[in-house]
């Protein structure tokens, strides 16, 4: 238990360093201009990553898998249907792409309430297991994903390139006006969260012994499923989709603490996700110089370490 | 008191529990019995609120389960099923705190402490109680989770055939601390057996369930005779009375 509350000082230390050294390597010229918009970066990349952390956790603790994250649900799929939509109809010169919050808010909603006809309609844990629900979002979030890429074809090429600017994933361009918005949503709902973390603890002895222990499993499962959902589709809309992070965050969370407690487990995976965020956006601006993006390192990382953890699962199984 | 009213359960059009009543004896240890597919866990499900029936009612203090607060009902009854399958890291001490959870919510108080000291007393825990589920035999996992269960403190104690997988001297050890559990600490506890004769010579009462129907119901000495066990499992199992016990030798019998 000291153990870990040491890890977490060390974790938050070298997550206070990289903070530090983006904000304040290499500035040349007009401090006054630069630091408050690397700032701006920093607390879009750190909210966002405790928003994944925070959800990927969760969610691999109602489905006890490791390799899942929430985003296998289509809500991603779902993001880039709404902008799809609106690139294809309106145009990239409409209000629904020049006003903001417009489309920040388009984007949100649209996922949301896919989300949560998903689960009403399908989430019946005393008949159906949650994989079958898992494996119905993973089959319209296909489907919407080539829908999307059909649209796409037919598109005006010049749409298209703005078009993709958007469903890439990017700290530079961050929306400022949307980060105060989207911090407000995020940490409200981490609050809301906080209260089900007990309760999250019991669920990784399994629905028996969580039913045993007084846990009201179903309604637990529905909250985390909408919970998690909040957190994605609010990040997805605010920087756009980072496919493999949370699996990464997560798993290295789980390595590093070994421990049942979600309160640590998420603290510890959040502040590996700020340290690979902002360490990361830091090896892009100064030593790339920005010939990549942050979301082509971490899906390249994220890819391998997701082999790494399959080979390891099965070698554990057999 | 826990009464069963008419319960029914179907998967698919099939019924594994099918009007099933009884009223399970307070302070002492009774047994489902039966053949495999006779819907002892199903039954032992329902009564724990695992699983919803189709139809009729569990009454715990003549209150329904599914009307009772689930923290309540959780101080008042413990389950325990046959597989546990964990995927994180915890030591056995960490295991029985849950089962104060209940009470403390996560957060234990000294009183809690004791409680979770005495159940590792009980089951003879103490000297692996820091050791990790995933270094342990079976036998002592699965004392691990009863443990955890004893901690809960519950008035009833049902479990889900716990001799599964153990060999013979835990069976005896586990049974007989059941036996401790209801002669000492007045708790009931309701068990689903395979094993007749640990079922004849440890349980008070004996329910015995075919084709998810109850088909035998009484004190042990009552179900525990040729006659009786050939309705129950269509074989033909002479028993024989050793010290004081009576001993079902089914094992070159004729069907």
């Amino acid at each position: 238990m000291r153990n870990n509350v040491v890890k977490l000082i060390i974790l938050a230390i070298i997550a206070i360093i990289c903070i530090l050294l983006y904000g304040f390597y290499d500035i040349k010229g007009g401090f006054d201009y630069a630091f408050p918009r690397r700032m701006m970066r920093v607390g879009a990349m750190v909210i966002t990553g405790f928003a994944i952390a925070y959800s990927t956790v969760i969610f691999q603790t109602i489905t006890h898998n490791r390799i899942l994250t929430p985003s296998i649900m289509g809500i991603d799929s779902m993001y880039e249907v709404v902008q799809t939509l609106i690139f294809f109809f309106a145009g990239s010169a409409s209000i629904w792409v020049v006003n903001q919050y417009l489309n920040f808010f388009a984007a949100l909603v649209a996922m949301i309430i896919f989300a949560i006809l998903l689960y009403r309609t399908l989430f019946r844990a005393d008949k159906y297991p949650i994989y079958l629900l898992l494996l119905i979002g993973m089959i319209i979030g296909t489907f919407l994903g080539s829908s999307v890429s059909f649209l796409q074809v037919l598109i005006d090429p010049v749409e298209y390139l703005s078009l993709q600017n958007v469903l890439f994933a990017s700290f530079i361009k961050i929306k400022v006006q949307l980060l105060l918005v989207a911090s407000i949503i995020l940490i409200s709902a981490f609050i809301i969260g906080f209260r089900m973390l007990h309760q999250l603890d019991v669920a990784t002895l399994g629905r028996d012994n969580a039913i045993n222990l007084g846990v009201n499993y179903d309604r637990l499962v529905m909250n985390v499923l909408i919970l998690a959902s909040v957190l994605i589709a609010t990040s997805t809309a605010l920087v756009g989709p980072i496919t493999f992070f949370g699996l990464i965050v997560a798993n290295l969370s789980y390595q590093f603490f070994v421990t049942y407690k979600h309160s640590v487990l998420i603290l510890g995976a959040g502040l590996i996700g700020v340290i690979a965020l902002v360490g990361g956006q830091f090896i892009v601006e100064h030593i790339f110089e920005m010939k990549t993006t942050l979301s082509v390192i971490i899906n390249f990382i994220g890819g391998i370490y997701f082999i790494y953890l399959l080979l390891k699962e099965s070698r554990a199984q057999g | 008191m826990i009464e069963i009213k008419g319960l029914t359960k179907k998967y698919g059009n099939k019924p594994v529990v099918s009007d099933v009543s009884l009223s399970i004896q307070p302070k002492a240890i009774t047994s489902f019995i039966g053949p495999n597919g006779a819907g002892k866990s199903t039954l032992l499900s329902m009564v724990s609120r695992l699983i919803d029936a189709d139809t009729g009612e569990v009454l715990l203090d003549k209150q329904n389960v599914k009307n009772w607060k689930s923290n309540e009902f959780a101080k008042r009854v413990s389950i325990l099923r046959q597989s546990n399958f964990l995927n994180v890291r915890l030591t056995v001490r960490e295991l029985v705190s849950f089962g104060r959870y209940p009470y403390s919510r996560g957060r234990l108080t000294p009183e809690d402490e004791q409680y979770v000291d005495q159940a590792i007393e009980y089951m003879n825990l103490k000297e692996i109680e820091d050791k990790f589920l995933d270094q342990l035999s079976g036998g002592q996992k699965q004392r691990a989770f009863i443990a955890m269960v004893i901690a809960q403190d519950t008035e009833y104690i049902l479990l889900d055939e716990p001799l599964n997988n153990l060999d013979m001297k835990h069976s005896v050890q586990i049974m007989k601390i059941l036996r401790k559990l209801v002669d000492e600490l007045n708790k009931t506890v309701v068990i689903v057996l395979h094993d007749i004769n640990f079922a004849s010579v440890y349980s008070d009462y004996i329910v015995a369930l075919k084709d998810g129907k109850v088909v035998k119901n009484g004190p042990t000495e009552e179900i525990i005779n040729s006659e009786s066990l050939r309705e129950i499992y269509d074989m033909n199992i002479p028993v024989q009375e050793q010290n004081g016990c009576r001993i079902c030798v089914y094992f070159n019998s004729h069907t």
